[in-house]
């Protein structure tokens, strides 16, 4: 090392603005995000799963076509058949919306963001917006890839979808969204928790635990319940035509509507959170 | 300037921070002494905004952390707990944060530059020694050229060499006119670096003021002795109000009287002496005589090797 080092910088333009701009916190958060490889991961994974399973239910459904019944047959939904890998995906992207903060805590980042950012609701408004468009865009690009994928392989004499049909369109869509919005709970609950393996749990719980625990309930409890939870409102908004025997199902747009709220209490609670404990 | 205002911080039952008040000025090497657990870097954290303290204030040139501008530009730390996410490759540590507050790309690379770590740069910092990841450190608190910087225990982890290089970096960015403030739980270190001295023991203020005048103010002087009749001389000693205390090397260190009156109270007993020596306390003993009853592991060696009591005069003394 040189004896005659100066710490002073030949080259930085004075400030110019008196707070952190909201553009210039969004760019830092987007390098954040591409700079670990945890988010190749998980995507290259998310990607797997929902066109892995596309491809599989797809080419595998004629096969069987001659063992289902007549109603099966009849109520038979190609689309949702495509779609189904997106029900695995909902964990992965969780995962996903889970690291983009509790990585922070555990490896103390969260102290360098925040020393950079102070304001804590930039800090989370920032993240929220970086996770919305990349899981937005993520999740369509699977969710158009997997029923593409799905209604190519599969094989006549099971019948094709087309997005033209009547609500195929707005399950292909919407399956995208409901796993955008499911990332968006994700990264909510990672700022309440703040520990990545308990948010995860939780999460999980959530989505996969908390259905078989209301299914054992009685019937009359069950029944009204049921339709509110992620898994159900996801189902609806994947399927075309919809025969989950387990009662009635909210509309698609109401369902995603409410895991809008979800998503809404989750990240309210942790922008909350995140404003009031020390770092 | 950093300016801290009656700061009192509790953690469940925990006082880490207790009323403490102190100031900080530009230009000089302020060491921000205290046993382990003594509350420094809650205080730290405190002034950088990341938590809060219960009451009190802490600015830094008449501002809180809060209410900086770009805060990169105006303060720079390197915390004791690592800040950094493993998985990242330093220059993008550095990236990220230079693009949150409008810093050029070209400073990441200059700091970079001056921590020895360009090399590196590109290479994830989970594979980093705790010396590249302290260097990467510096290098994230230089990067806004901050006129305030803070570093808490920085040569935690440091090879002699890199001990060395922090020593010359504080005092070089201190000579620019910065504001300089690094804690240690070291009072060796900071006699060879810092000008000014803020010492704390539980949390509360124990001393302020310049490393010259911690050393006069605090017990200061003493005389060793050494004589053939030791005990009798010892008893002599205590008899007459004087604090003695036995080394390990047969001799006494005595405080309370001066030389002059030992020799005279030992010539009129008729003992003999062997040694007669004023002698400074070292910056050491006065750290430890000061925060004698706020040491929280007292006796208990430090995380980092360094036994907190070292240099404690060893026991046997009297009253
Ligand atoms: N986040 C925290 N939660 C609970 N206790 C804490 C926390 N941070 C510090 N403490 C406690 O506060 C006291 C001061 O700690 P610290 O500021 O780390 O001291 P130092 O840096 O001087 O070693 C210690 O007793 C420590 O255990
Ligand atoms: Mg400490």
């Amino acid at each position: 090392m040189s004896t005659t080092l100066t710490y002073t910088s030949r080259d930085l333009a004075p400030a110019t603005h008196a707070r952190v701009r909201t553009s210039s916190a969004l760019r830092g958060e987007w390098t954040k995000l591409r700079s670990v490889r945890s988010t190749t991961w998980t995507i290259l994974a998310l990607a797997v799963i929902t066109l892995g399973v596309a491809a599989i239910a797809g080419s595998t459904v004629s096969s069987s076509w001659h063992t289902m019944s007549a109603f099966e047959r009849q109520t038979f939904d190609p689309t949702g058949l495509s779609l189904r890998g997106m029900l695995f995906g909902q964990l992965v992207i969780g995962v996903l919306g889970i690291l983009v903060m509790s990585a922070e805590y555990s490896t103390g980042s969260i102290r360098s963001t925040l020393m950079a950012v102070p304001s804590r609701s930039k800090v989370m408004l920032t993240k929220v917006a970086i996770m919305a468009v990349v899981g937005f865009v993520v999740s369509e690009v699977l969710s158009f890839g997997a029923f593409f994928l799905g209604q190519a392989l599969l094989a006549s004499p099971a019948p094709h979808a087309t997005l033209s049909q009547p609500g195929v369109l707005r399950a292909v869509m919407g399956g995208g969204l409901v796993l955008t919005v499911l990332g968006l709970v994700a990264l909510g609950l990672a700022t309440i928790i703040r520990h990545s393996a308990a948010a995860i749990t939780t999460y999980v719980g959530v989505l996969l635990v908390l259905p078989l625990v209301v299914q054992a309930l009685p019937t009359s409890i069950s029944q009204p319940i049921t339709k509110y939870l992620p898994f159900h409102i996801s189902d609806a908004m994947t399927s075309v035509t919809h025969v989950l025997g387990s009662g009635p199902s909210l509309s698609p747009w109401t369902g995603f509507a409410v895991l809008c709220g979800y998503a809404g209490v989750a990240l309210a609670v942790g922008t909350w959170m995140l404003v009031r404990r020390d770092a | 300037m950093i300016h801290v205002q009656g700061i009192t911080k509790r953690y469940k039952d925990t006082l880490a921070v207790d009323d403490l008040s102190f100031e900080v000025r530009e230009g000089v090497v302020t060491g921000f002494l205290g046993p382990n657990g003594s509350g420094k870097s809650t205080t730290m954290r405190m002034i950088m905004g990341l938590d809060a303290p219960d009451e009190g204030t802490a600015t830094i040139d008449g501002t809180s952390y809060h209410g900086l501008g770009l805060p990169l530009r105006e303060v720079g730390a390197l915390l004791e707990a690592k800040a950094i996410h493993p998985g990242r490759s330093a220059f993008n540590h550095l990236w990220y944060l230079a693009q949150t507050n409008d810093i050029a790309r070209q400073r990441v690379d200059d700091v970079l530059e001056m921590v020895g770590l360009s090399a590196v740069a590109h290479r994830r910092v989970g594979k980093f020694s705790l010396g590249m990841g302290q260097r990467l450190g510096i290098a994230a608190a230089l990067l806004g050229d901050p006129p305030t910087l803070l570093f808490d225990e920085p040569i935690n982890g440091l090879d002699p060499e890199g001990i060395l290089w922090v020593r010359n970096l504080l005092k070089g960015l201190a000579a620019e006119g910065r504001t300089v403030f690094v804690s240690s739980h070291l009072m060796s270190e900071m006699a060879l670096t810092a000008e000014q001295l803020v010492v704390i023991g539980r949390g509360r203020l124990i001393s302020s003021g310049s490393v010259d005048d911690f050393i006069a103010e605090s017990s200061g002087q003493f005389v060793r002795v050494r004589s053939p009749e030791a005990r009798a001389l010892e008893a002599l000693l205590l008899e007459r109000g004087a604090h003695v205390v036995a080394e390990d090397d047969g001799s006494y260190s005595v405080s309370g009287l001066d030389a002059a009156a030992i020799g005279t109270l030992a010539g009129d007993a008729g003992l003999h002496l062997h040694e007669l020596s004023p002698q400074m306390a070292s910056l050491e003993e006065a750290f430890m005589e000061l925060t004698r009853d706020s040491v929280e592991y007292r006796g208990h060696e430090s995380p980092h090797g360094a036994p907190v009591t070292a240099s404690f005069p060893s026991t046997n003394s009297g009253k």
